[in-house]
């Protein structure tokens, strides 16, 4: 049998440098390492999750110039000067987010593993569009899987969320 | 002493107490724990359904570069499992593998690519055996035996129970109906798979953070195979990225990491694949299920048999509380007079079952309410009325000597039924489009702990600090429910604290008493009950110190708003960090304990062990679909489902788990399938999963999941804590029923099988179509070779909770339940 030697851990031979979460950040790991694994094992970013390995669950979405991506089908070695934004990078002077803040009062966290990637997927979406509808918020989340919630307490804490965001723009 | 105080904490929709860790990305699970010097472990698992292992040899991957360890069976060879009458597993196999993914080596590396690596280079010699697919060829292949133990060949278990002479409740019928159902199995898919760390800490001994619902199980299992003192080995529960059950039974690969840490002495890690989590499994057992009933032509059931064929998969888990769990629960909604069950459970070679969500009750429930449509159907009596004529009552004992509590099932229908527009909707809706009723029941919590034994259930520590610090100390186990907002919530009604002045210690066998963990629905009402004991002694002693230094009687002293006040003149009153002090110069240092044992049950039968309860949930559901008659594509606009929760302590997360369950639910309903499949002969005929990937196990996504309206009933139940009962299964369970129900309404076409899919109801739209019996499931119930029913009469003829035919029991026995009969 022919045993192939992939590179290891510790052969850090890749290097970018990239924005996460405001803050220039330099970073040598693996070249065959995922953002996914760059994230939680080079850079300590552990918010961030896995489900599945291949696309689906969407546990592990971060943004990626202000999109959601999935950072386990994506190389680190493409985010080289990019700007990334994973759920340590939501709350800002030492305050809540609303979607936080939301998905905290509104239920929308059970076992909270899937919630770092719906809450960046969803600060997307008001990004993009402040007043989204029940349906635009489904489909925007709709590769984001969640096996607790049911869905509808997330539906509602983005909405609360969106008025929140509204409230603190007009007063 | 101030038991008319409006609550401030229960029963107001709150912020969970661990919402900013989950929103923050804090929350540290399994896989977030890394450790300086941390190697990673690898399983090798068997290629192959059914094997003996002839040979293994792991020296080349013991020499791979970067390798610390290569375990095998012999490193571990002591069997464990959940029950202790199925002692059936080991960590690494030893001579035999039983189901793809069965593991058979471990390697330890420096990096977790280099122990994957390695598995590659350790040699496994196989002797292929027979497979066995399915209970029906598991009945027909005696040998090759998947275990020694069991009941014969390949029986696992075989349980024959009757209540009351059942053939007399069908003769006294004026309908009888005849129907089986095929309930198949689907798996929990928690989005976080299963991981854990494990430490020998500076002392020498054991640490280990799992991703487990049950520490206290893990502990057990732990110290058997390790060969270790209980007391030398720490387990602590990471919160669980879902669990649904499925991390409710001790792994092998927890074992693993355990032992790879003692012996080189230091961390190691393992987080499994998906597909791996795909072969631990122990999730809803498919079940092929005969019911026969009859009916007087009120509605009155007169009796009831039940057979249930159980496909048990490679390993016994919790199978045998399954087995009792598929005949336990049907007397608890409807009064069943005579109640005849027999199951039997069958070894295969697949991932083993267990328990998922709703424990072995979900599949008979299946059948029971979609043969209750048909019922209903036939006596032309409306659903909705023919249940509510049989619905059980509160605090009646069962036909199988189920001693209920509250029981608000006619109020849920009642409910539903409005909020709905039932009435008119029901065979009334345009073709395409229609609605089913279904309802259940749920335990809220095991009557009975899994080692028999007469130690509390639950156990809570309370720490008061001088500070006004509470702290918070129990075995109970966070894995999404909201079990540490159950502890904090009742502990601060009760001092008059905030949530958020609570610290817990929670999921830790070191800190906290125990508690069995998070299964069967029994956290809010045991770890409950057992923090109000704990929490009210603490009041109990912060009141007589306060007392004493207002120059008050004690009686009048009210806790609110983190104050201890005289409610006859609120201004005298001392902050609660004072009170603390006053109690600690008065008393000394201020810890108290509640534990929580549940009440005896009546059912002294043997197998009566399976199904008591403190108390039982109720739910009704109604479902509305719409069906295209062109391709069968079942889609779900509305669901309403109404409760029996006695009192929500925290509404937000009750609200929570009604939708969840009304999703996973629903999921099972329409698309979730544990399904395997025989690979082509020229390779090999093996027995596989079909799609042991999330890519094709489907679930429901935010577009599938309908609009639902969730109304609690509350009633409080005097023996939940602030008469709170379960709620993170109960509600799963009308819904299959209730979609199936309501498939009939829109196309005329019964599915008595789960998931009901578009192929299926356009198989049974192309029977009604050639004018044969409009339906798709099983025609037929194998054989099986029962053995004799224990008879025990039910309480209405006389029955003490004893079977007459079985052998008589010791009389400390008789004492006790004489004395349970008599409270």
């Amino acid at each position: 049998m022919i045993t192939i030697t992939l590179p290891t851990e510790s052969q850090k031979t890749a290097h970018i440098r990239l924005t996460l979460n405001g803050e220039a950040t330099d970073v040598s790991f693996a070249p065959y390492k995922t953002l996914l694994e760059v994230l939680r094992e080079d850079l300590g970013h552990t918010g961030t999750k896995h489900g599945c390995e291949l696309g689906e669950c969407g546990a592990c979405a971060v943004l990626l110039e202000g999109k959601p991506v999935l950072s386990c089908l994506l190389l680190a070695l493409e985010c080289d000067k990019k700007v990334v934004l994973t759920v340590e990078g939501l709350a800002a002077d030492g305050k809540l987010h609303p979607l936080q803040d939301a998905f905290a009062d509104l239920g929308a966290a059970q076992c909270g593993y899937c919630t770092p990637a719906i809450l960046v997927t969803a600060k997307a979406l008001l990004d993009q569009n402040p007043k989204p509808s029940r349906e635009q918020i489904r489909e925007a989340l709709s590769g984001n899987l969640c096996r607790c919630t049911g869905y509808q307490q997330i539906f509602e804490a983005v909405e609360e969320a969106m008025v929140r965001i509204a409230g603190a723009h007009n007063g | 002493m101030d038991e008319e105080k409006q609550m401030r904490v229960i029963g107001v929709p709150r912020r969970r107490v661990d919402a900013r860790a989950k929103v923050t990305g804090q929350t540290r699970f399994a896989d977030d724990i890394f450790l300086p010097r941390m190697a990673y472990c690898k399983l090798l698992r068997s290629p192959h359904p059914h094997a003996r292992i002839r040979k293994i040899d792991t020296a080349r991957a013991a020499a791979h570069p970067g390798v610390y360890l290569v375990l095998s069976g012999k490193d571990l060879p002591i069997e464990y499992g959940i029950l202790p009458v199925s002692q059936d597993e080991q960590a690494l196999c030893v001579d035999h593998v039983r189901h793809v993914g069965d593991p058979v080596a471990a390697v330890v590396a420096r990096e977790e690519l280099t122990a994957f690596e390695a598995l590659d280079l350790i040699d496994v010699e196989y002797e292929l055996l027979t497979t066995i697919a399915d209970p029906e060829e598991a009945l027909a292949t005696p040998a090759p035996r998947i275990h020694e133990y069991g009941e014969a060949g390949n029986i696992h278990k075989r349980v024959s129970l009757e209540f009351g002479d059942v053939e007399q409740g069908f003769a006294e019928a004026d309908e009888v109906f005849e129907d089986t159902f095929f309930y198949q199995g689907s798996t929990h898919l928690p989005i976080e798979q299963h991981a854990a760390v494990a430490i020998k800490d500076p002392e020498g001994k054991l640490t280990i953070w799992s991703s487990t619902q049950t520490p206290h199980y893990l502990h057990r299992a732990l110290a058997k195979v390790l060969q270790m003192p209980a007391g030398h080995i720490r387990v602590i529960a990471t919160p669980n990225g879902g669990g649904f059950g499925g991390k409710s039974d001790p792994f092998n690969h927890e074992i693993v990491v355990a032992k790879a840490a003692l012996v080189l002495d230091r961390p190691v890690k393992i987080c499994l694949t998906r597909e791996e989590v795909f072969y631990c499994h122990r999730g809803r057992h498919p079940v092929l299920m005969k019911f026969k009933t009859g009916v007087k032509k009120d509605g009155t059931i007169t009796g009831m048999h039940l057979q249930t064929l159980i496909d048990g998969g490679a390993y016994g888990s919790y199978g045998v509380a399954s087995t009792f769990y598929t005949g336990a629960l049907q007397t608890t909604t409807y009064h069943i007079p005579r109640y005849k069950f027999q199951g039997c459970r069958m070894f295969t070679n697949k991932p083993p079952c267990g328990p998922k969500r709703g424990h072995g009750t979900v599949q008979p429930r299946f059948g029971q309410e979609v043969q209750l449509d048909k019922v209903a159907e036939k006596l032309s009596i409306d659903p909705a009325d023919l249940r509510l004529r049989i619905a059980e009552s509160s605090n009646a004992v069962t036909a199988n000597f189920f001693r209920l509590s509250v029981v608000n099932l006619a109020e849920c229908i009642r409910r539903v039924v409005k909020i709905s527009d039932w009435k008119d909707k029901f065979r009334k809706l345009p073709s395409g489009r229609g609605v089913g009723l279904a309802c259940s029941a749920y335990l809220t919590g095991a009557g009975l702990p899994i080692y028999w034994n007469k130690m509390p259930h639950s156990g809570v520590h309370i720490k008061f600090d001088r500070g006004g610090g509470v702290a918070v100390f129990c075995g109970a186990t966070e894995i999404g429910q909201g079990s540490d907002d159950v502890l904090a919530g009742i502990v601060a009604e009760v001092l008059g604290l905030e949530t958020f002045d609570i610290r817990l210690y929670t999921g830790d066998t070191d800190l906290g008493p125990v508690d069995l963990g998070s299964y069967s629905s029994r956290v809010t009402i045991m770890t409950g009950n057992a923090a109000l004991q704990a929490a009210e002694r603490g009041k109990a002693i912060i009141a007589e110190a306060v007392a004493e230094k207002l120059e008050i009687p004690k009686e009048r002293l009210c806790f609110a708003e983190k104050r201890v006040f005289d409610s006859a003149a609120p201004e005298k009153s001392v902050a609660f960090a004072e009170a603390v002090c006053l109690a600690e110069a008065r008393f000394g240092t201020i810890g108290t304990m509640g534990s929580y044992t549940p009440p005896k049950s009546p059912a002294l039968y043997k197998g009566g062990g399976v199904g008591p309860s403190p108390t039982y949930s109720y739910t009704a559901a109604i479902v509305e679909v719409v069906v295209s008659p062109a391709t069968g594509w079942i889609s779900v606009p509305k669901i309403w489902i109404a409760h029996d929760i006695g009192r929500a302590l925290n509404p937000t997360l009750v609200r929570g788990q009604v939708e969840g369950s009304v999703y996973m639910g629903l999921g099972e309903a329409l698309m979730e399938e544990q399904e395997f499949r025989r690979l082509p002969k020229k390779l090999s005929r093996a027995l596989v999963h079909k799609f042991p990937s999330m890519l094709e196990y489907k679930t429901p996504t935010s577009l599938d999941m309908p609009e639902v309206v969730t109304e609690l009933i509350e009633e409080p139940d005097p023996r939940g804590p602030f008469g709170a009962k379960e709620v993170g299964q109960g509600p799963l369970l009308p819904i299959m029923p209730a979609v199936a129900n309501a498939v009939y309404d829109a196309v005329g076409v019964r599915i008595d099988e789960v998931p009901i899919t578009p192929e299926k109801i356009m198989k049974a739209l192309a029977e009604k179509k050639a004018g044969r019996e409009p339906r798709f499931g099983p025609s037929h119930f194998p054989h099986v070779d029962w053995p004799e029913a224990l008879r025990v009469p039910p309480p209405w003829e006389g029955g003490d909770g004893h079977a007459v035919n079985d052998a008589p029991r010791p009389a400390k026995r008789n004492a006790e339940k004489e004395k349970v009969l008599s409270s």
